[in-house]
């Protein structure tokens, strides 16, 4: 009998389910519940009262919106500015190791250490940021509380910590492109600009689709860099929640007001969210399998 | 032979799969007993080690207490446990609390939570009144934790009695008068006139000074000399009719909208860095704030901060001390609880960061810290916070107050002074916020 294999692959799934299945399934059964944290012993029925409140109300869409805007503007820079680093890493450089090191440390970096530098850079009175501006004539910006400045601030924290890392990816996969491609695409005249266009990126694909992936799902999950950023009650993401997320809003409800079952929905909304996207990239994929 | 060794290594592989996915198991099943070295609850020669769970910082390492304790008790060994925010510590104690586990055998639990313990975890905590005689404490301190059927699940640590700390040294360059009596005088009765000295203030402020840190500080301040919060004595939401709120947050407001605040959120980094830089010339500072001024303004601001009554005699703060009926020790963590509260400790957590005692026989012979005297300009700060402490009314919390008042400092007032909106707009944010926190 082979039974090693599921003696190896066993802890992943007792740790999985232990931690991730069951709690899952336990925080379906709570969203449909009207759960206090002060009590969770006593739990009323409450349908799907729960999903219906988060449909009208304005804190959840507020949240989602900005879950999205973030997302795109942390996300789309980020891959590009990867790509455009591990095409400069891929030449032949002196020290590269060095380089590639240098480029991992802001991941290596924890969320709580690198927020609390930039919360210093984005410091509205004396913070380093204001003060470059106001060279260029810009009046001190109140990041945390400006509606798009914080949205921007919150972004560049996310990008400055997780370029580095897509980009050692991306550096990954164009060693492992053939050289003979671009040696024939030189044959044809290609400069490196369009080398870069035809083969880089079309032998890249994959690789993007994949860092895609994973950065949608990091943005929709975002939530330490949020947090932090808006130091005392981080959660509200600003007074005006202009940077609350939907992570922050799922914690904001269940562990600062107490509300456990609606924390719980939003906690399905949001695996439903990337249920979706998982769904949408799987289609995309498929499609752009049958064009090759 | 060949496959014997590949079987005997699959064996191998197997059992030591076996046994790190059982040690898992076993890691979990056995919740940490919150770090006691002995179970079987100090019988025997071994050493009971208890476990004290505290928010910020409680002074009792500081001022020695454990030590002392320890000394006294040799059998006892006490450990700390410290979350720096009682907004992360509150929610671990809730489910620990509930899942009656996990928890230390001596549980702090701040003022802003005890209307919650007292009303949803009641059966949690061991009734200590047979226990202490309850009238060393401020009678309004045990009535905040004492539940419906009279039992009473924490012991009064400290209280947070108002004062106004103020720079002397700002005062005077603005033309003010800078005597701590006189300034009382001045303001008594009423914070609308704290804030019309504001105003003088800012007329001649010095370059770079704002009158007051935060609109937020003084609706705090306003609102602990209010007998009516958030909540009326049978536990009803009355937030928006009440008449404390109401006047609280006019004040607030006016403090918001006249260029007198150096709109900083309190205990947030730039805060820090406004002691620092002494960029406000006053903050409403409960006793327990004491400390940290010192610490925060540094050297630089000794000699130069004074204290003086607030407008009311008010209230922000302060601490109980529970033992969970989940806790191992509970013998032993009672007499620890029983003894930390003392008058005679708590005058020595007063003595080393001005933590107000909630005991009033511990008034009489209250002495703070020297060079704490010496940094506040020999005010009478004993004397200051005892007066408030002895008139503050008794207030009445419910079990969303945190989550309320959250609501109104840091989404409308906020909104009125930092991005500038009206103070109905203001209002209007934190009503909508204050539905979504009660859930209607």
């Amino acid at each position: 009998m082979k039974a090693s294999p599921y003696a190896f692959i066993a802890p992943f799934f007792i740790i999985f389910g232990a931690f991730s299945l069951v709690p899952l399934l336990y925080t379906a059964w709570y969203s449909l519940h009207n759960v206090q944290l002060s009590s969770l012993d006593t739990q009323t029925w409450a349908g799907l009262d729960n999903y219906k409140n988060l449909l009208s109300s304005d804190f959840f869409w507020n949240a989602l919106k900005n879950t999205f805007t973030i997302g795109l503007i942390s996300t789309v820079p980020q891959l590009m500015a990867a790509i455009g680093l591990a095409h400069l890493l891929n030449y032949r450089l002196r020290g590269s190791t060095v380089w590639r090191v240098v480029m991992l440390t802001p991941y290596a970096t924890s969320v709580a250490a690198a927020t609390l530098v930039f919360t210093l850079l984005y410091s509205w009175d004396g913070g380093m940021i204001n003060w470059l501006l106001h060279f260029v004539g810009i009046d001190p910006i109140n990041w945390r509380e400006s509606d798009w400045g914080s949205q921007f601030a919150v972004s560049s924290i996310v990008i400055w910590r997780w370029t580095g890392y897509n980009a050692l990816i991306y550096l990954a996969a164009m060693q492992a492109i053939p050289t003979d491609l671009y040696e024939s695409a030189a044959i044809d005249g290609a400069n490196r600009w369009e080398q870069f266009r035809h083969v880089t990126i079309p032998q890249l694909r994959p690789t993007i689709l994949f860092t895609v992936v994973v950065s949608t799902i990091g943005a929709t999950q975002l939530f330490g860099e949020p947090l932090l950023f808006g130091g005392v009650s981080g959660s509200k993401g600003g007074s005006e929640h202009q940077y609350q997320t939907l992570g922050l809003y799922m914690y904001d409800q269940g562990w600062i007001i107490g509300n456990l079952g609606k924390a719980s929905a939003i906690a399905w909304s949001m695996f439903l969210i990337l249920m979706i996207i998982a769904v949408i990239n799987l289609l995309f994929t498929r499609r752009l399998r049958k064009s090759q | 032979m060949g496959t014997s060794t590949r079987r005997s290594r699959r064996l191998m592989a197997v059992a030591a799969v076996a046994a790190l996915a059982t040690g898992l198991l076993a890691g979990c099943s056995k919740d940490s007993d919150s770090g006691s070295s002995n179970d079987g609850g100090g019988s025997g020669k071994g050493k009971t080690t208890l476990t004290i769970g505290t928010f910020g910082v409680f002074g009792y390492k500081q001022a020695g207490l454990y030590d002392e304790y320890m000394k006294l008790h040799p059998n006892i060994s006490i450990k700390e446990n410290v979350t720096t925010r009682t907004d992360v510590y509150w929610p671990k104690v809730l489910t620990r609390l509930q899942a009656g586990s996990g928890t230390d055998d001596v549980q702090a639990i701040e003022v802003g939570n005890i209307t919650e313990a007292v009303q949803t975890q009641g059966s949690k905590f061991v009734d200590l009144g047979k226990d202490v005689d309850k009238s060393q404490w401020l009678d309004w301190k045990n009535a905040q934790a004492t539940t419906k059927d009279g039992k009473l699940i924490g012991l009064g640590t400290d209280v947070g009695p108002m004062a106004i700390c103020y720079r002397k040294d700002l005062f005077k360059k603005a033309g003010l008068e800078a005597d701590r009596t006189k300034l009382a005088a001045q303001w008594k009765g009423d914070w609308a006139k704290y804030v019309d000295l504001g105003k003088e203030y800012m007329k001649k402020a010095p370059k770079g000074t704002k009158f007051v840190d935060s609109a937020s500080s003084i609706y705090n301040a306003a609102l602990g000399g209010a007998s009516e919060r958030y909540y009326d004595k049978s536990g009803n939401v009355i937030w928006d009719k009440s008449a404390g709120v109401k006047k609280a947050w006019d004040v607030a407001m006016s403090v918001a909208t006249s260029n007198m605040s150096a709109k900083l959120k309190q205990f947030d980094k730039p805060w820090d860095q406004g002691y620092a830089n002494a960029s406000f010339a006053t903050v409403a500072c409960p006793a327990w704030m004491i400390g940290y001024i010192e610490q925060k303004s540094g050297d630089a601001g000794k000699g130069n901060w004074d204290v003086a009554a607030a407008p009311t005699a008010s209230n922000w703060g302060g601490s109980f001390l529970g033992v969970p009926t989940a806790g191992k020790h509970q013998k032993e963590a009672i007499a620890l609880a029983k003894w930390l509260t003392a008058p005679e400790q708590q005058a020595k957590v007063f003595a080393k960061q001005a933590s107000f005692p909630s005991t009033p026989s511990a008034y009489a012979n209250l002495k703070p810290a020297a060079d704490t005297t010496a940094y506040f300009s020999d005010a009478p700060i004993t004397q200051i916070f005892g007066d408030s402490a002895k008139t503050i009314p008794v207030q009445v919390f419910g079990i969303k107050d945190q989550p309320i008042n959250t609501a109104i400092t840091d989404v409308g007032i906020l909104q009125v002074e930092q991005k500038g909106k009206s103070p109905s707009q203001g209002w209007d944010a934190a009503t909508n916020e204050i539905k979504d926190v009660l859930g209607q």
